[in-house]
């Protein structure tokens, strides 16, 4: 049953990770992007991370994802146009993935005679308590710090997206 | 055939998440289309956490996407200020063609 | 402890005062500082030789360790033997008189202060290479004595001819040094120390034939030096230029001391050179060919201090004759001799030329016996004594040089008689000119004041009475005894050559004034070898100078400084407006580059994490 659900959502997450690349308009590429937060979210639920999977639907694919289609429908953003002017990107860009993707994967096989099961439920603390007992006592400093950091940003995004007092 | 999946297939996936946003990334030429591939690898890398999170028994790894999706709504928020800037001043969203710092 | 660095240091004193505070004092301050220092180190003289009695010894004083480096090692030290103490009393004295005189000379002159400090730290440096008891110290008060000359010479700076002569010393004399410089290099390899004492000791227990070779190196190089320093053949070319300088300068500095600081030298090194006989030869050689030379050349001048000043190269000519034939003690008695006659003419000269209102071409003067009577009577002393009369101080010192030279060889006895004899003809034919006759320029001549007549009449005192001071035989007990015997006959003729010089000049300039000018064009091609000193300064000019500054213009400052180190040092800056160029290219403004290469990074990243974790 987990491995049923894991190759369904497995796949749903690929096909809408494709999608979000190979689309034209912005449009379509983050309704994929919803799609494929919403499969791993539930790929969290299976790797017993419960607060996890209910902030990623909450905050990111409900917050985040929410600005973004603002953006577009703000910005009215077209697909794009043919001229593409950067060469080192062009020209060294499949190479790369691939080389990137085979050292990913080398390490990743180098791991597999360590790696156990997932079976659901084997991780019981991925709950609230949990999380809220670390965040509030190891990682406080940067929790708080985090929250500066939030703060920041709001009022960056505030002076840089204005308009220019007259 | 077991029920259970080996955890170096999250792995995996994540791994081939991240070199999509990558492609994204480098061969998209819409400044949106490229945020949002940036995105997709801040989501795979937050599906590795949780899965070595799972791997050593620790909660600490859910901390570390907690911490990373604090991050990423911070930086979607300046950042789509910015492209909201400057679409406003090049009337384009082709990053190619934001290139004043040409040599 | 006498205290013997009170000597040099009062003098410096003055130096100090005058040279920072002169501008602002009154005249008779400075003349009392100036003036009051020599007088106060002349009286620490006489204490200290007083106390130290007979100076059978060497007195020596150490101060401090001034340079410590591996093995060399120089130490601020004096010293006082029976050698320094005569040219200590020579210095200070004479030097004392000068400054004297200077005052009435220079009361009209602009940069009075200046003068006078210049004047006091040239004492400072004559008189520390005078009690220096090592090479080092000796050598720092040569440059020293070099470098105030250099500012003396050039005291008048905005006269153009003033400056370039005094160039032109400065330069010649560091030719001088050069060789100096080299022989103390090479007296330190071979003998490990600088010091007068350990030199000296180590080169007399030289067996003969170890020494000849490198000895004999030593010893040519020093008399370079001294030859530069001294105004010998080839490097005497400065001196006549040097007469630009005020005329107590020329008495102080380019007659009585810096010019006999040369013959010092090789007295002082009589050790190393009685062990080298080739280059006492060489010595000797070089002062009668310059006394010879310089005689020849003062016959025709008409300028009465170039006349002077040849002749001093002449004399200095003869002390070196004296040296290289051995008789070092005979040396340094003309050197004082020298002093006192050739102090007094140039002082002389100075008084002339002050009462005619800075006339200083002999053709312009005339029938001043009767104007400026004090001078004259001085001015005669000093020809005289000069042109070896006895019982007069000048007779002395020079019978002993060329009866020594009589001894060594025969031939150079002649030859410096040939020379005395033009010696006394052109100290006289100056006097002549200047003195006898119908005046001849427009002149209204007028005495000097007596704060110049007072030291001309000491001067003429001792000019007269000096050769009863016995100083070689105070020498010998350093040098050796002098020759004792010589036939009466050679002592007469010298006399007479220098009786007939006399008489001939009185024969052309006063009773028959005619007869200079007629000989001189008769004998046309000579005369103008003559009067203009065979051309020297010409030949080295073509032959030196010109290659010299050609050299440097064209290959140093072209090739080398514009050229090689600019091209360098601005290659430098271009190379890296060039690489800056191509790394620039880099930057192409598109993110999506810069997007490729953080994947590069990442790549590279993950590689040395896939290297490094095969031991996991």
């Amino acid at each position: 049953m987990d491995a049923g659900l894991f190759f369904l959502f497995a796949a749903i997450a690929l096909v809408c990770g494709i999608n979000v690349v190979v689309q034209t308009h912005p449009i379509k590429s983050a309704l994929s992007l919803v799609g494929v937060m919403g499969a791993l979210a539930v790929l969290y639920l299976l790797l017993g991370a419960e607060f996890i999977a209910a902030v990623q639907v909450v905050v990111y694919a409900g917050a985040i994802m929410v600005l973004f289609v603002f953006v577009i429908m703000l910005l009215n953003a077209d697909g794009e146009t043919r001229v593409s002017r950067a060469r080192l990107a062009n020209w060294l860009g499949i190479p790369l993935l691939i080389t990137l993707l085979g050292m990913i994967s080398y390490l990743i096989q180098r791991e597999i005679p360590y790696s156990p099961r997932v079976v659901f439920g084997a991780f019981g603390r991925g709950g609230p308590r949990d999380v809220g007992r670390l965040l509030f006592t190891e990682y406080l400093l940067p929790f708080e710090v985090t929250s500066v950091l939030i703060l920041i940003a709001i009022l960056g995004a505030v002076v840089l997206a204005r308009k220019e007092i007259e | 055939m077991t029920a259970h999946v080996p955890l170096s297939w999250y792995l995996m996936l994540s791994a081939v998440l991240f070199a999509l946003g990558v492609a994204g990334f480098l061969f998209r030429r819409s400044v949106i289309t490229v945020f949002m591939s940036i995105e997709l690898m801040l989501n795979a890398v937050n599906l590795s956490f949780v899965a070595f999170s799972y791997q050593w028994r620790q909660t600490d790894g859910h901390i570390f996407t907690f911490f990373v999706m604090v991050v990423a709504a911070a930086e979607a928020a300046v950042g789509l200020a910015i492209i909201l800037t400057v679409y406003r001043n090049r009337s384009t969203l082709q990053i190619d063609e934001v290139d004043s710092m040409r040599n | 402890m006498q205290h013997l660095w009170l000597i040099p240091v009062l003098p410096l004193a003055g130096f100090f005062i005058n040279g920072l505070l002169g501008r602002r004092l009154p005249k008779a301050a400075i003349n009392a500082v100036a003036c009051g220092s020599v007088l106060v180190s002349f009286a620490w003289v006489l204490k200290t030789l007083s106390a130290l009695g007979s100076l059978e010894t060497a007195h020596a004083e150490s101060y401090f360790t001034w340079i410590e480096s591996g093995a060399l090692r120089i130490g601020a030290d004096l010293a006082v033997d029976r050698l320094s103490a005569v040219m200590l009393l020579v210095v200070t004295g004479i030097g004392f008189l000068i400054h004297v005189y200077a005052t009435g000379y220079m009361s009209h002159e602009g940069g009075y202060y200046r003068f006078f400090a210049f004047l006091n730290l040239f004492m400072f440096f004559m008189l520390t290479l005078v009690l220096a008891s090592n090479y080092l110290l000796m050598f720092v008060g040569w440059e020293g004595v070099g470098l105030c000359s250099y500012l003396l010479i050039g005291f008048y700076f905005r006269k153009h001819s003033a400056s370039t002569a005094a160039n032109k010393a400065f330069i010649v004399n560091r030719i001088g040094d050069f060789g100096f410089t080299l022989a103390l290099f090479l007296m330190f390899v071979k003998f490990g120390s600088l010091d007068f004492a350990r030199v000296f000791d180590a080169a007399g227990k030289l067996p003969a034939e170890v020494s000849a070779g490198w000895l004999t190196a030593i010893c040519l190089l020093l008399m370079v030096g001294a030859a530069g320093k001294s105004a010998q053949v080839p490097l005497y070319v400065w001196l006549p230029d040097a007469m630009e300088g005020p005329t107590p300068v020329s008495a102080l500095i380019h007659a009585a001391t810096m010019v006999t600081a040369g013959v010092y030298m090789v007295a002082r090194s009589a050790a190393l050179f009685l062990k080298a006989p080739v280059a006492m030869e060489v010595v000797a050689l070089v002062g009668l060919a310059t006394a010879v030379m310089a005689a020849t050349i003062g016959l025709a001048q008409r300028d009465i201090k170039k006349v002077f000043a040849y002749s001093t190269v002449s004399q200095l000519g003869y002390m070196f004759l004296a040296l290289g034939v051995g008789a070092f003690a005979s040396g340094i008695f003309h050197v004082v001799t020298h002093a006192f006659f050739k102090a007094l003419l140039f002082l002389g000269a100075g008084s002339v030329i002050h009462a005619l209102g800075g006339e200083q071409d002999l053709a312009q003067m005339g029938g001043l016996r009767k104007k400026i009577p004090i001078t004259f009577a001085t001015l005669l002393c000093a020809a005289v004594a000069i042109a070896g009369i006895p019982p007069f101080s000048g007779f002395h010192s020079k019978d002993e040089i060329l009866l020594a030279a009589h001894h060594h060889a025969p031939w150079m006895y002649w030859v410096g008689v040939i020379t005395a004899a033009m010696t006394a003809f052109y100290v006289f034919r100056a006097i002549f000119l200047a003195f006898f006759g119908e005046p001849r320029g427009h002149h209204h001549p007028h005495e000097s004041p007596p704060s110049m007549w007072i030291p001309l009449a000491a001067l003429a005192a001792l000019s007269l009475g000096g050769g009863y001071f016995h100083v070689s035989r105070y020498l010998e007990l350093m040098f050796g005894p002098g020759e004792a015997e010589h036939p009466a006959s050679l002592v007469v003729i010298s006399v007479a050559a220098g009786a007939a010089g006399i008489a001939l000049a009185w024969l052309m300039y006063v009773v028959r004034p005619g007869l200079a000018d007629s000989i001189a064009q008769s004998a046309g091609v000579l005369h103008r070898l003559v009067f203009n000193k065979y051309y020297v300064d010409e030949i080295y000019h073509a032959v030196i100078v010109r290659p010299t500054i050609a050299i440097s213009r064209e290959l140093l400052w072209r090739f080398f400084d514009a050229g090689v180190i600019d091209g360098m040092v601005n290659g430098v800056g271009t190379r890296a407006r060039g690489i800056g160029g191509v790394l620039r290219l880099a930057q192409s403004g598109q993110i999506r580059s810069y997007a490729a290469w953080v994947v590069i990074g990442a790549v590279f990243l993950l590689y040395t994490l896939a290297m490094s974790g095969d031991g996991q």
